[in-house]
Parts: structure tokens; C-alpha cells; sequence
């Protein structure tokens, strides 16, 4: 009975648009769930040869998936990346087929937490959501870490999820397992908004509501349902739905007052300190940051979860971060993540303990779009920070009028104090990069190579480019911050914002296809442990021509778990030999020369001694500049 | 994550730097770290600087400070060529005032802690940056 009725259903719909098209008054009449007549469950049965409607029809023109693809096109969205499921098997026919695979563009992934992880690198790039396709419940679940990623980092992913939701209409067998009362709950602590549209108007109002609310400040990941019979129900040719008006918000700067103080405080600060960690989201966040630091001549400690300011401007003090800290008298938090560990120091000993890093009476200014969003459940709002003043505001957008009140507050003999100020802090940061370049040199030589050795090879590299660093520098011990130059927003993404491994190889390859059509050369320093959650990213970087080169920082370990099982070892005094259990990717070594070859990307290695390593890096960027991925082994310290 | 050894001086990333700043904070009250007198004289024992080598990778020293002790800006300090005074280095070992685990001779003899010195003292002074084309 389930089955007459689920062919009877799809049949009526398919009956009514193909026979009776001028009798749709409206498509979304045609593509809410209809129910059967009643008489279709107990009339009596005719015989088949004189019945109608038992003429099996089996093909129609066009369905709801397609207007799906019109309100997606609508959204501008450049890609949508996926690994196939059934559960949107419409939607995905008429991407490829009615939107001509074109804008969006459908990028093959073999693991979900790669599409949105690839998704993720795209939109701290491009300042815009891709797409991400996830089949119901299992392709939710195999997406959830890198979901969790993108929130903690505040980065817009633009997630639908294919289900069937009306158990009359789902095939026996699998599409019950694939199918579930609530898809988005699973993911609901972590993405911003979602959705269950039923009908193709409700669907197209979802649809510019999620994306509008995925690029407001603080952006996160959104999710609308598909339901897989929306998808195929068909749709009169002639049928026209309304697509809404796409208007994103204007972004919440900070009122006037507080701006107003915040300027007071700074200007009069003796030795006021600006600390950015994602508060450049665009170009101008940089340029406008660089505006305020200037005109106070104050220092910057980038924390770099975004590319907030220049690596080599006179006021870079991120390499002095602690000194600077604990004298100052203002501290202005723009997007902290944990402003309390900011100012405090923690130490992990037997006896967790920690006390404030500042000195008394120092004032902190937080300005952060975090404070209007918060959800309980997972806790990466980290510890409540003791702030003087709270400005619940957008930082890029507030920075303009924070910088005029600045200006408009300082006086002549401020301005001669500041010029002071910025001399010392100039010769500081000249002094921390040759000392950098310094330290850079012990273990030159030595295998496995330095990650120091490693960053300053790839910077001779690459240096004469249009380059974008599309990894994190946290493992690479922040080398290439201290001895690079970057001064574009584009050349650095910051990393996972959860800290999830598995982030890397999918986000770089997002970021990459991000900075494709720029002609940029994109690199990324990428760990072992992190490439072997989901490999086939690199397929897909082998099958879309994603150029970008990937160098393996293979230390054989997940290193971060090896000192975590070294510290219990020592604590407990049984054994300080064995922490490598459990922790290490020896016996036998992974080949990622193989691995990477044998899914069609250009790779040589492993490399173990740092002689060979920069001629294997020109040879790598030109087959990136030839616009094809490139990966080579290299085996490194851990660190 | 948190920083694992950050027992370095000189500033880093700043959320892990300001995690090691406790320098001075006393050591865990629960039980007494189990330790051997500082030796006195400054002239450190004669060690072994093969066994040194081998040891700063099974004891796990390596995983902060790399295989040729050249530290890491987020881990552990450079601990050489020109390491700080013995009695110094087997002081800290024993009971690190910030975030490295300590080294106690329950499992770390004085003897070992002798030899990885050796293998610290007995590394090569680096060439210098401006001879190395991509460092310019």
C-alpha cells in the first residue's frame, strides 16, 4: 500500500503539471507536499487498460530542484562542493544539467568534512560563502568537525542538506537509514541558522534568508533542507515563483559614547597596546587598522586569526607580545577569541594555575561582534574577560570612526610623544627580525629539517610572486610571520578557529580555488597527521586543477597528543620512553609522495635533507604556476 | 590546544606566550618533587655525547626543543650550542618553575642528565645568517 501510494503521489503531481499545466494557479500549490485525493485510497479499481491515470508517466520537463538552482544562481554562488548522495540526487541533476555546472560550479569532494572545510578556506578568501551539499543525516555527521571549525572561526559556509522527509515517499531499505526527523539538529549548537523548507517558495525565502544571515557579523555556517521530494516533485513549465530580494545588513559599528571613550583612553594611554586577532574580515580591515596603530604610533600584536596587519610594519610587535602586554596601561582587544588569555598566563602543571599578565589599573577595551552572539552548549567562548569597556560592535566597521575620534583627541605634544614612541618600536621590530633570522639559522643543516630552514627556503621561493600562505603557522612555529613579508589581506587566512585537525588539507585547497581566478600562487605548510583525516582532497585538487603546493610538515606524530601523553609520564614518574604510543605515524613512514601521486598530483619526496629542498620547491611552483597542485614530502622537526 | 613546554623567554604567539609566563610560581604542593641536590661545582661531569644525543629523543626532550636543541618559538628554548650552567640546567630539569613536566631522578639519573648536557655542549655554532642566501 506504502508503494501505490508513494507512485500514486509523485504520479498526481507529475499528472497535474504534464496534463492540466493551465490549471496551476501558483507553483507553490503544485510544489508543497499535496495529499491524495481521498478517493485514490478507496475507490474501486478500474480496470487498467480503461483507466487514465494508470498511464505510467515517467519523465517531466522540470521540477523543483531547478527552481532550487534558480534561487542558488540567484545568491551568486561561484561553487558548490559535495560528495554525492542520493538524498539531493535532484538538486544535483539540475546543477549539472539545468544551471550548465556554472556558477555554481560543482567541485567533487570525497569526504564531506572536506566540502566544507574546502568551503571554509574559500570563504576567508573571497569574503563570500561557497556552497556545500551533504546528503542527509550521514553526510551531515561526516561534515560536523569541519562545520564546528567554521563557527569557532566565524567564517560563513553556506550548507544544504538533502532528506526525505515524508516517510510515505522514501524507497525501502536505505533511504529510511539516510533519512532523519531533523537534520539540522545535530549540528544546530553550531551553525547560525537553519532551516526545513516545505515548499518551493518557502524554500526560496529560507534560501536568501540563510545567506543573509550567514554574512552578518559574526558570519558561521547556515543550513537549509532540501527535501528530496520537494527536489523531484515536477513544476508546470509556466510556473513562477518569487525569489526574494537578496540585501545583506549593513554591519553594527560601536555608538558614539563608547567610541568616543575608547578614544579618550588610547590617546591618553602611555603605553597603550592594539591586539587584532579576526578583525580584519576584508581588505580595508587592514588599511584601517594600520590607520589607527599609525596615528597613535601604538603597537600591534597580531594574533592572526585573520591577515590583520603587515608582518614587517615598524609597529608589528607580535614577536613581543608578552613584554608589551605587561606594561601596558590600555590594552584595545579588535575580535579577540579569549581576551582573558590575553592578559592572564596559565600554567599546566599538577596544579592548574594562572594570574593576570597585566599590571594593575591597566584598562582593556574589547570591540567584538562575539558579544552579540552566543550559543551554551559548546564552549569555545573561552573565559569571561574583566573589560573596562565592551564595545558589541563589528570591528572593521568600527575602527573609521575610532580612528577619527583619535585624531581628532591628539595634541601637538602628544603627536611629538607618539613620533618617540613609534622610533623605539621601529628599531624593535627591526631587532626582532634580525634576531629572528638569527635563530633561524641553528639546525640549518641538520635532518630533519627545521621548520625555520623550511619557511625560509619556500620565502626564496616565492617571494617574487603574487603568493597567498593558505595554512595556519601554529605548528610551523610561526616561522613564516617572523620571517616573511606578507602586506596583502589574501597572503594569510589565519587557522580551523576549533582547532579541529583535518582542517588544513580541505581549507587550503578551498582557499586555493579561491585565489585560482586571481592568478595567485598559493602555498600551504600542512601536517601529517592533519592530511590523513581525509587524503582525497587531494584528488579533488588533481580533478577540479586547483594550483596550489602543499609542503608536508611530516614530523611523523601528532605531535601536540606526543607532549600531552610526554607530561602525564613525567607527572606520574613511570616511564618517560613510551609516550610515543599512540601518538607517532611510524613503522612503516607514510609515503605522501605516493599517496599524492597516486591520485594524480605532481609530488616528490619524502625530503629529509634540507639541501634538496629548495630545488624541489622551484620545480614544485612551476607546476603550480602551470595552474596544477604539487605536494612534496618533507621531513621536519616537529616544530 | 594548549601549549605543552612553553618554558621560552622570549616572546611568541601571543596566546601561548602569555601562557608561560609563570616563571616564578612554586611547584605543585601535593607531593614533593623528587629531586637530587644541585651539584655545587660549576664544571659540569664529563658525559656522554652520543648517549646525550639519543637520550634528548627517547626522554622526549625533543619534542619542545627539536633534535638539535634549537628550540621553537611556541615549544621550548634553544638549549644550544653555549647551554646555560649545569647547575642551572639540572635545577630547572628537575623542578621547572614554568610549563615543562620535570625530569625527576626516579626517572631521569644525574648521570643522563650529564650526558644530554655533553650532547647540548658538544653542538655546532650555525652559520652565520647573512651567508645564507635565503635568509637574505
Amino acid at each position: 500500500m506504502a508503494k501505490k501510494l508513494s507512485v500514486d503521489r509523485r504520479k498526481f503531481l507529475k499528472g497535474a503539471a504534464a496534463g492540466a499545466a493551465g490549471l496551476v494557479a501558483s507553483a507553490s500549490a503544485m510544489a508543497a507536499p499535496q495529499p491524495l485525493p481521498a478517493q485514490s485510497a478507496t475507490a474501486p479499481m478500474m480496470p487498467k487498460e480503461l483507466d487514465p491515470s494508470s498511464v505510467d508517466v515517467l519523465t517531466c520537463e522540470r521540477s523543483g530542484s531547478d527552481f532550487m538552482v534558480d534561487v542558488l544562481k540567484s545568491l551568486g554562488l561561484e561553487y558548490i562542493a559535495s560528495n554525492p548522495g542520493s538524498s539531493f540526487r535532484g538538486l544535483h541533476e539540475s546543477l549539472i544539467n539545468y544551471g550548465g555546472n556554472q556558477s555554481p560550479e560543482f567541485i567533487t569532494c570525497c569526504h564531506e568534512e572536506s566540502s566544507v572545510g574546502l568551503a571554509h578556506g574559500y570563504s576567508k578568501v573571497e569574503g563570500k560563502p561557497m556552497g556545500v551539499l551533504v546528503h542527509s543525516n550521514v553526510g551531515l555527521q561526516h561534515a560536523s568537525m569541519a562545520i564546528f571549525n567554521a563557527y569557532c572561526d566565524r567564517a560563513p559556509v553556506y550548507i544544504i542538506a538533502g532528506n526525505s522527509i515524508d516517510a510515505t515517499m522514501r524507497r525501502p531499505g536505505v533511504e529510511w537509514d539516510h533519512s532523519v526527523q531533523d537534520v539540522a539538529a545535530m549540528v544546530r549548537d553550531f551553525v547560525k541558522w537553519d532551516d526545513l523548507p516545505i515548499s518551493l517558495p518557502h524554500f526560496a525565502e529560507s534560501a536568501v534568508r540563510a545567506y543573509k544571515i550567514a554574512m552578518t557579523t559574526p558570519s558561521m555556517p547556515v543550513l537549509v533542507v532540501a527535501d528530496a521530494d520537494l527536489q523531484e516533485s515536477p513544476l508546470a513549465m509556466d510556473a513562477k515563483i518569487h525569489i526574494p530580494k537578496l540585501t545583506l545588513d549593513s554591519l553594527p559599528m560601536g555608538d558614539s559614547g563608547a567610541v568616543a571613550e575608547a578614544a579618550r583612553l588610547l590617546v591618553a594611554a602611555e603605553n597603550p597596546v592594539i591586539v587584532a586577532d579576526r578583525a580584519a574580515r576584508t581588505p580595508a580591515g587592514m588599511a584601517r587598522l594600520i590607520e589607527l596603530a599609525e596615528a597613535l604610533q601604538a603597537p600591534v600584536i597580531d594574533q592572526g586569526g585573520r591577515m590583520n596587519f603587515p608582518t614587517r610594519h615598524p609597529l608589528n610587535q607580535s614577536e613581543r607580545g608578552r613584554g608589551l602586554i605587561a606594561d601596558a596601561d590600555v590594552i584595545l582587544g579588535l575580535e579577540l577569541t579569549d581576551f582573558w588569555g590575553v592578559t592572564h598566563s596559565f600554567r599546566d602543571q599538577l596544579h592548574r594555575t594562572s594570574k593576570p599578565a597585566t599590571k594593575e589599573g591597566a584598562k582593556l577595551i574589547s570591540i567584538t561582534a562575539g558579544d552579540l552572539y552566543a550559543k551554551g552548549n559548546y564552549q569555545d567562548l573561552q573565559r569571561y574577560p574583566e573589560v573596562d569597556l565592551a564595545i558589541a560592535a563589528d570591528a572593521e566597521t568600527t575602527l573609521p570612526s575610532l580612528t577619527e575620534a583619535v585624531k581628532k583627541l591628539i595634541t601637538d605634544d602628544r603627536k611629538r610623544m607618539y613620533q618617540d614612541r613609534g622610533s623605539k618600536l621601529a628599531d624593535a621590530r627591526q631587532r626582532a627580525l634580525e634576531r629572528a633570522r638569527t635563530e633561524a639559522t641553528y639546525g640549518w643543516d641538520s635532518s630533519p629539517i627545521t621548520i625555520a630552514r623550511l619557511s625560509a627556503e619556500l620565502w626564496a621561493q616565492i617571494k617574487n610572486e603574487d603568493w597567498s600562505l593558505v595554512s595556519d603557522v601554529g605548528f610551523a612555529s610561526r616561522w613564516p610571520m617572523r620571517l616573511w613579508s606578507f602586506d596583502k589581506h589574501y597572503q594569510f587566512i589565519g587557522g580551523a578557529g576549533g582547532a579541529g585537525e583535518g582542517y588544513c588539507a580541505p581549507a587550503s585547497a578551498g582557499a586555493a580555488l579561491a585565489n585560482k581566478k586571481h592568478g595567485r600562487v598559493s602555498v600551504s605548510i600542512n601536517g601529517d597527521g592533519d592530511m590523513m583525516y581525509a587524503p582525497g582532497i587531494l584528488w579533488t585538487m588533481a580533478h577540479h586543477h586547483i594550483p596550489l603546493l602543499k609542503v608536508m610538515q611530516n614530523n611523523r606524530a601528532y605531535h601536540q597528543e606526543y607532549m600531552h601523553v610526554q607530561r602525564m609520564a613525567n607527572r606520574h614518574e613511570r616511564g618517560i620512553t613510551r609516550a610515543d604510543i599512540g601518538t607517532t605515524l611510524k613503522d612503516p613512514n607514510i609515503d605522501f609522495a605516493k599517496v599524492a601521486q597516486g591520485m594524480g598530483v605532481y609530488a616528490e619526496g619524502p625530503i629529509s635533507d634540507p639541501k634538496d629542498l629548495g630545488p624541489a620547491l622551484k620545480r614544485a611552483i612551476e607546476v603550480v604556476k602551470r595552474g596544477e597542485p604539487a605536494l612534496l614530502d618533507t621531513v621536519t622537526e616537529p616544530r | 590546544m594548549a601549549a605543552f613546554c612553553s618554558a621560552r623567554l622570549q616572546a611568541g604567539m601571543l596566546a601561548l606566550v602569555v601562557a608561560v609566563a609563570l616563571l616564578t610560581l612554586p611547584a605543585s604542593s601535593a607531593r614533593t618533587v623528587t629531586t637530587s641536590p644541585p651539584p655545587q661545582d660549576e664544571k659540569p661531569p664529563a658525559g656522554n655525547i652520543q648517549n646525550g644525543k639519543k637520550l634528548f629523543t627517547t626522554y622526549g626532550c625533543f619534542e619542545c626543543h627539536g633534535h638539535q636543541a634549537e628550540g621553537t618559538s611556541v615549544g621550548g628554548p634553544r638549549l644550544g650550542p653555549n647551554p646555560i650552567s649545569f647547575p642551572a640546567f639540572i635545577k630547572y630539569v628537575r623542578q621547572p618553575t614554568g610549563q615543562m613536566p620535570p625530569f625527576t631522578i626516579k626517572v631521569t639519573s644525574d648521570a643522563d642528565l650529564a650526558d644530554i648536557y655533553a650532547f647540548l655542549q658538544s653542538l655546532p655554532q650555525p652559520p652565520k645568517a647573512d651567508s645564507i642566501p635565503a635568509l637574505k
